[in-house]
């Protein structure tokens, strides 16, 4: 793998061989000593054109457990704010010897156009362009519904697991529910490819307005209705977060207000109630609670969102290391 | 009777006059003086004589729709290198645009783009003004003094930017009856359209681009053709590209109402497929669309609904390209390809045949843009005491598109790679060849076009 840009690059094969890489990585990260020696003498640049802290420390932290230099380029206080292009970005970079390129991008197709144009040799990892992809998140809320739900047993919510749990199986016979805003989500779009390929059944529920026109090529069912949705009992239901510039008018007015919206998309306590045991809730965050999502739904025993960003480095390391470490090979 | 001058006078014989039966054909001082049996003229002494065996003769071609660029962005194409790109085409005049840099919306910048042109010699070049004031679309510009200018404008547009403003787009209508002008309408509503990137459908969701939907085009379309038949007024609808827009039109010209439109050769052959992968050569505006759109602007040229087949060569800067999508400038050049594509589309399908194509690409746009009759008339048929204004194309040939080799100062041709028919081998602008064998020939005493180094 040289590049990971989009979860349609990948196979099930592929995809379920990423995830048990994360295990593995994830099962090191138990030990005393989490750093491993495996990037060592390797270059990492974190290419961030957009704010996002959490995502470009869980990237820092992964590289540096396998032992990678991190270097973090921010557009902001950068030449990038004074016009400078991203091919001259990307050039200086490769002067500089990146190996890999972790790009976050406001542009959907920035990270496909760093990795195809030849203006640099290094991997790039897609850390989210626009309203295309972040296939890392996909991949690790995968990971983490299949830690919980694959093959489960009598496992689920609450159930004693290691990092080991899933380990070499898919997401067959999984029921997933993404909730929000979708039309913007590059989450929802990563999400919708990679959980069908894995064999999960995806239904998106969102307001009609937030909503791609399109939406009826995607391998998923599309719902304007929460509770019938969890009536239809999912096995995991992921809230993603609705931007608040979304609720003006000056922003598009996608909803009339945000009360409606949580009335009618939130995941509150009441429908937290009407979940089936061994479901579990998911956040990529940041989360707005009280919007979205409501405390109780957040701090219950089904929230997986503070594993979610665990699993994250781990899901992380993984990438790096397939695009990296194995690049000779 | 003085010796016929050698500069605009040519015997070319034995080429399939609009694709028909081999004839010869005598252009003396700038006209035609004889069509006659292939084989049957000789040219007086010291007239050139072109062997046509196998190649089709159209009549000159004639865009309606061309970004020249000049004054403003010479960077990226001059009158002069944009009128030579147009002759390697076969084209003997081009409607220059009005959004400039200062936009062509007063009588000195017409006049100043219709002198440059004059002076480079390639092509008749007929500006077109601005329908407002710097393309602002609040207030008109003056009109009538373009129409009177040297320049005689008659097609008058915002291209780039829609006249959305109903107000304002029905007076412009009215006003430009005084001198039989046009206003050639960009259809783009604007609310509609913020920040949009791609035409919306299935791959802007899959991949992320914010969508220009097709009602965007439609809703101003209708609209406009409703104004049109409420104030009695000539509409010709720019870039035409969905199949809705071909059904609005449709129904115009069966309620007989004079509206006219046009569709790029780009969307007679390309779709939003393209974006896929992030390639800013396929970012256009009106967006590349489906499938199901080809079809429809095909079946709508082939029945007459569109009336003519117009570039939109756009010219572009390479770092305006070299870049991610969303930053990238929208437009593609096509005067070097346009006649290819048509044949591509639409003679080669069995859906035209080049009568066809003389019409599309030379007698309609000329009428459209009233430069049929006057001085230096256009989009004449081939007869005689008209004017030799010619193109010799080989159908049989094949090339691939590179960019570097063609006669345009830019290189964002979406066609770069791509093997098309047919080949330009001669153009004559009132007999004199300003394209012999495939290569352009500077008029005498036209300024060399300066090259740029890239």
């Amino acid at each position: 793998m040289k590049h990971l840009l989009s979860t349609a690059d990948l196979d099930r094969a592929g995809a379920v061989h990423v995830l048990d890489t994360a295990a593995e990585m994830a099962a090191t990260q138990a030990r005393e000593i989490k750093k491993l020696p495996t990037l060592r003498g390797r270059t990492v640049v974190n290419l961030f054109f957009e704010d996002s802290t959490r995502t470009r420390i869980s990237f820092e932290t992964a590289a540096k457990r396998l032992s990678a230099d991190v270097i973090n380029f921010s557009a902001k206080g950068s030449s990038v704010s004074k016009g400078e292009s991203l091919k001259d970005t990307a050039l200086t970079l490769q002067a500089m010897g990146a190996d890999g390129i972790v790009v976050r991008h406001h542009a959907s197709g920035a990270p496909h156009l760093l990795a195809t144009a030849g203006w640099v040799d290094a991997s790039v990892v897609n850390a989210g362009d626009g309203t295309h992809q972040h296939p890392t998140q996909a991949l690790l809320d995968a990971f983490t519904i299949r830690r919980h739900l694959a093959g489960r047993g009598a496992a689920g919510a609450g159930a004693s697991l290691d990092a080991r749990s899933g380990v070499g199986l898919d997401l067959t016979g999984l029921h997933v529910a993404v909730v929000g805003d979708v039309l913007h989500s590059r989450v929802a779009r990563s999400n919708v490819q990679l959980l069908t390929t894995l064999g999960a059944r995806v239904t998106l529920v969102a307001p009609p307005t937030l909503v791609p026109v399109g939406v009826e090529a995607w391998p998923c069912a599309v719902s304007y209705d929460l509770d019938a949705t969890l009536a239809d009992s999912p096995d995991a239901v992921m809230m993603l977060r609705v931007q608040r510039e979304r609720m003006s008018a000056a922003g598009g007015g996608f909803f009339p207000s945000p009360l409606e919206y949580s009335r009618l998309f939130g995941l509150d306590a009441r429908r937290l109630a009407t979940l089936a045991d061994h479901a579990i809730v998911m956040h990529p965050g940041p989360m707005n609670r009280g919007l979205e999502i409501s405390a109780e739904a957040a701090d219950s025993v089904r929230s997986v969102i503070v594993e979610q960003v665990a699993n994250g480095v781990a899901v992380r390391m993984a990438v790096l290391y397939l695009t990296l470490a194995t690049k000779e090979s | 009777m003085t010796a016929p001058h050698p500069e605009t006078s040519v015997l070319v014989i034995g080429a399939q006059v609009l694709g028909g039966e081999p004839r010869d054909v005598l252009v003396l001082d700038g006209t035609i003086t004889e069509v006659a049996a292939a084989g049957s003229l000789t040219g007086p002494d010291g007239v050139r004589t072109v062997d046509a065996k196998g190649l089709v003769l159209l009549p000159g071609l004639v865009d309606l729709h061309t970004h020249l660029r000049e004054p403003g962005r010479e960077d990226t194409e001059t009158v002069l290198t944009g009128t030579r790109a147009a002759a390697l085409g076969g084209f003997t005049a081009v409607h220059a645009m009005a959004n400039t840099t200062p936009v062509a919306d007063t009588a000195g910048v017409v006049e100043q783009v219709w002198r440059l042109g004059r002076d480079a010699g390639w092509v008749d070049v007929h500006p077109v003004g601005a329908v407002s004031v710097g393309l602002a679309g609040e207030q008109l510009a003056e009109l009538g003094a373009m129409a009177s200018s040297a320049a005689q404008v008659r097609v008058f547009s915002d291209d780039g930017k829609c006249v959305h403003d109903p107000v304002l787009m029905r007076r412009a209508l009215e006003y430009v009856k005084a001198f039989d002008g046009v206003v050639a309408q960009h259809a783009q509503e604007p609310r509609l359209t913020e920040g949009a990137q791609m035409h919306e459908g299935v791959v802007s969701a899959e991949i992320g681009l914010r969508g220009w939907p097709a009602v965007a085009e439609e809703a101003i379309i209708a609209r406009d053709i409703l104004l049109a038949e409420h104030v009695g007024s000539r509409l010709h609808v720019c870039h035409l590209s969905t199949a809705g827009s071909v059904e609005l039109v449709r129904w115009a010209k069966a309620r007989g109402l004079r509206v006219t439109a046009e569709v790029t050769p780009h969307h007679l052959m390309l779709t939003d497929e393209r974006a896929r992968g992030y390639d800013p050569l396929f970012k256009v505006n009106p967006p590349l669309r489906t499938e199901a759109d080809v079809e429809a602007v095909r079946a709508g040229l082939e029945d007459g609904t569109i009336d003519i087949v117009a570039t939109d060569h756009a010219p572009h800067a390479r770092e305006d390209k070299d870049c991610e999508w969303d930053a990238a400038a929208f437009g593609m050049t096509g005067l070097e390809t346009a006649l290819s594509v048509v044949q591509a589309t639409m003679v080669d399908t069995g859906r035209m045949t080049w009568a066809d194509v003389a019409r599309v690409m030379s007698t309609n746009p000329a009428r459209i843009g009233r430069i049929d009759e006057g001085d230096l008339p256009q989009g004449r048929p081939i007869a005689v005491g008209e004017p030799g204004n010619l193109v010799l194309v080989d159908p049989t040939a094949r090339s691939v598109v590179d960019p570097r080799q063609q006669g345009t100062t830019s290189d964002n041709s979406p066609f770069r790679g791509a093997e098309l028919p047919g080949r330009v081998v001669a153009t004559f602008l009132r007999g004199r060849a300003t394209v012999l064998d495939g290569h352009a020939v500077a008029p005498a005493g036209s300024p060399a076009p300066q090259e740029v180094t890239r």
